[in-house]
């Protein structure tokens, strides 16, 4: 066993000692969550499941709502694609937030947390990278969902002005969730598990509301429930943004239960990864 | 920075997890340009001591000071001055080889030139420059290990912590991991490893501390401490049907020390001087004896020898700190 031979030369000078660059805290905490970003974008080309969550899995949602259900489903003067898409952007948004968890939960399984954790970087980066990659995932989801949209009769009426406020909004929404989803990646045991209690949780929240169906014809309990809570309220803003029907309340609804959800998941997710190491 | 010689100042460190004492007031001190083996089982606290002199953990009560800095007050700026291996490589498997490399580089805060050609350099190193635009899931576990091991090279730190190294590596790997290792230290780096072979503290480490239960148990370089523990040892698994007691008074003579006598086993250790030299006589006197073998053998000292000999007791794998084996799990 002692006389296995290596390839590696054992005379080879030391490493010389680099300098870290000097810069300010601002600028590392926004450089620091880029290059973290730029590391968890370049996996969705060389993970299928990545990559199918960008592209079949919103193609098949879009014709699954628009030929098989919509037939069945009444939204009075509006055709139902119009009233679905606005509803399937603001859903997939929600649910790309399990994505930041699983992916969270994973690089503290494999000790990469670890790893950054022991690096001079800044604290929120992890987090705030792994958000904005699954933002820019999500907006390639949805992007694939409106050329598919528009193809089998997406007609929004809106304006431009409208058309980006809404799309403002549905990002605003999708950065909310993701970092829900890293709370949940913080503290749940395993990525498996992080799907599993996500799904639970984002599944009523999205399917009981008004993202696919309009709430009028659930019964008086489900409503108290679905009228109230933030999916239906962006639901609600970004559909009237779209479509160019008058927004009301909900807009602000919207905002205020995206801005509220974020003060409190997103300090609460970056103390608990500080603490949190591998075990 | 205060100057100071020592590289690694430990102080009766102590952490707790839940009910497991993890680290009991743990000592020790590592010089400048030296490499510090601290041996224990599966348990013992090395990866909790670690990964507090990393930064990633806070101790409960005690003191570190690595590079100069003190591990809690002043862990922003330690960070810049230390590399950690872990005992799972941690690299990103969907990003190359390269990438790995750069990556960790910009989160060191190289500017984007210096990082891909410090990337370059540690991937020729560590032989790893053909497998550069890889991914890293096609890579061995070796090869891994290696690129683990660069990236917490990337700024060349003063001081360099390698929790199990080789643990879970096939012997070449291993040796491959060794030479380089060797490499860093001849080029001045000080080294805290943690191992849970003998053979590997004895090969790459000055100084070794044994630790049991959160404690240093014994400190010594590697022949103070095989001074103690005693040379080679015979290892004798008796056949059933033949009498342990037997064995054991026909054994006597040779003893250089204490025998052990592990009776649910059937085996006997018996520490030896000249072992090599015994064994036919010992042969000879166990079949005149009539005592038939399962098993017969020269061993240097082991992990297990250095416990026995310390503390009394086996390694035992049980008493592991279960939240360390769960993520071997994962």
């Amino acid at each position: 066993m002692m006389s296995v031979i290596t390839e590696i030369p054992t005379s080879a000078p030391p490493i010389a000692a680099l300098q870290p660059e000097r810069r300010s805290r601002l600028y590392w905490i926004l450089m620091d969550a880029l290059v973290i970003a730029k590391r968890n974008l370049q996996h969705i080309p060389r993970i299928p499941a990545q990559l199918l969550d960008v592209t079949i899995q919103p193609i098949i949602f879009v014709l699954l709502f628009r030929f098989v259900f919509g037939g069945a489903i009444s939204t009075g003067g509006t055709s139902y694609v119009n009233f679905l898409m606005p509803g399937i952007f603001v859903q997939t948004l929600v649910f790309g937030g399990i994505n930041t968890g699983v992916g969270l939960a994973e690089d503290l399984q494999r000790g990469l947390i670890d790893r950054f954790r022991s690096l001079p970087m800044a604290r929120s980066a992890v987090l705030a990278g792994r958000t904005i990659a699954d933002l820019v995932q999500s907006v390639l989801g949805i992007t694939v969902m409106l050329t598919v949209g528009l193809l089998v009769g997406f007609r929004p009426q809106g304006n431009v002005l409208g058309w980006c406020a809404a799309l403002a909004l549905v990002l605003l929404c999708g950065f909310t969730f993701s970092w829900v989803g890293a709370m949940m990646g913080l503290l749940a045991p395993n990525a498996e598990s992080v799907q599993a209690i996500g799904f639970m949780a984002i599944f009523p929240l999205t399917f009981a509301s008004s993202a696919f169906v309009p709430t009028t014809t659930m019964p008086g309990w489900l409503r108290a429930f679905t009228d109230h809570q933030p999916v239906t309220a962006i639901v609600n803003a970004t559909r009237a943004l779209l479509l160019g029907q008058p927004v009301g309340t909900s807009g602000w609804q919207a905002l205020a239960w995206c801005v509220g959800i974020l003060a409190v998941f997103a300090p609460l997710s970056v103390s608990l990864y500080r603490r949190r190491t591998t075990r | 920075m205060a100057h100071q010689r020592s590289a690694i100042l430990v102080e009766g460190l102590e952490k707790r997890f839940g009910t497991n004492e993890a680290l009991r007031g743990l000592d020790l001190v590592v010089e400048e340009g030296t490499v510090l083996g601290l041996l224990g089982p599966n348990g013992a606290g090395k990866t909790t001591a670690v990964r507090i002199l990393a930064t990633l953990l806070k101790p409960d009560a005690g003191r570190a000071e690595v590079a100069g800095f003190d591990v809690v007050t002043q862990a922003d700026a330690l960070r810049s001055h230390i590399g950690l291996t872990g005992q799972y490589a941690a690299v990103d498997e969907y990003l190359t080889g390269r990438e790995n490399l750069e990556m960790v580089g910009r989160l060191y805060h190289l500017p984007k030139r210096q990082a891909r050609q410090r990337a370059d350099e540690l991937l020729a190193r560590f032989d790893l420059a053909d497998a550069a635009n890889r991914i890293a899931k096609t890579y061995s576990g070796g090869m891994r290990r290696r690129l683990d091991l660069a990236a917490s090279l990337i700024l060349a730190p003063p001081v360099l912590f390698l929790d199990e190294p080789t643990t879970g590596l096939d012997p070449r790997s291993r040796m491959a991991m060794w030479d380089v290792i060797g490499e860093l230290v001849a080029g001045g780096t000080t080294l805290l490893l943690t191992t849970q072979y003998m053979e590997e503290a004895d090969q790459l480490a000055h100084r070794i501390a044994v630790i049991d239960h959160g404690r240093v148990i014994a400190e010594g370089t590697s022949d103070e401490l095989k001074a103690r523990i005693g040379g080679e040892r015979l290892a004798i698994t008796v056949a059933r049907g033949s009498d342990l007691d037997t064995a054991r008074r026909a054994l006597a003579p040779y003893g250089d020390g204490e025998m052990y006598v592990d009776a649910a086993r059937r085996t006997i250790l018996v520490p030896v001087a000249n072992g090599a030299r015994l064994l036919a006589d010992v042969v000879r006197d166990l079949d005149a004896a009539d005592v038939h073998l399962d098993d017969f053998g020269l061993r240097r000292p082991t992990l297990d020898d250095v416990f026995l000999t310390l503390t009394g007791h086996m390694t035992t794998d049980d008493e592991i700190d279960r939240s360390s084996r769960k993520q071997e799990a994962a």
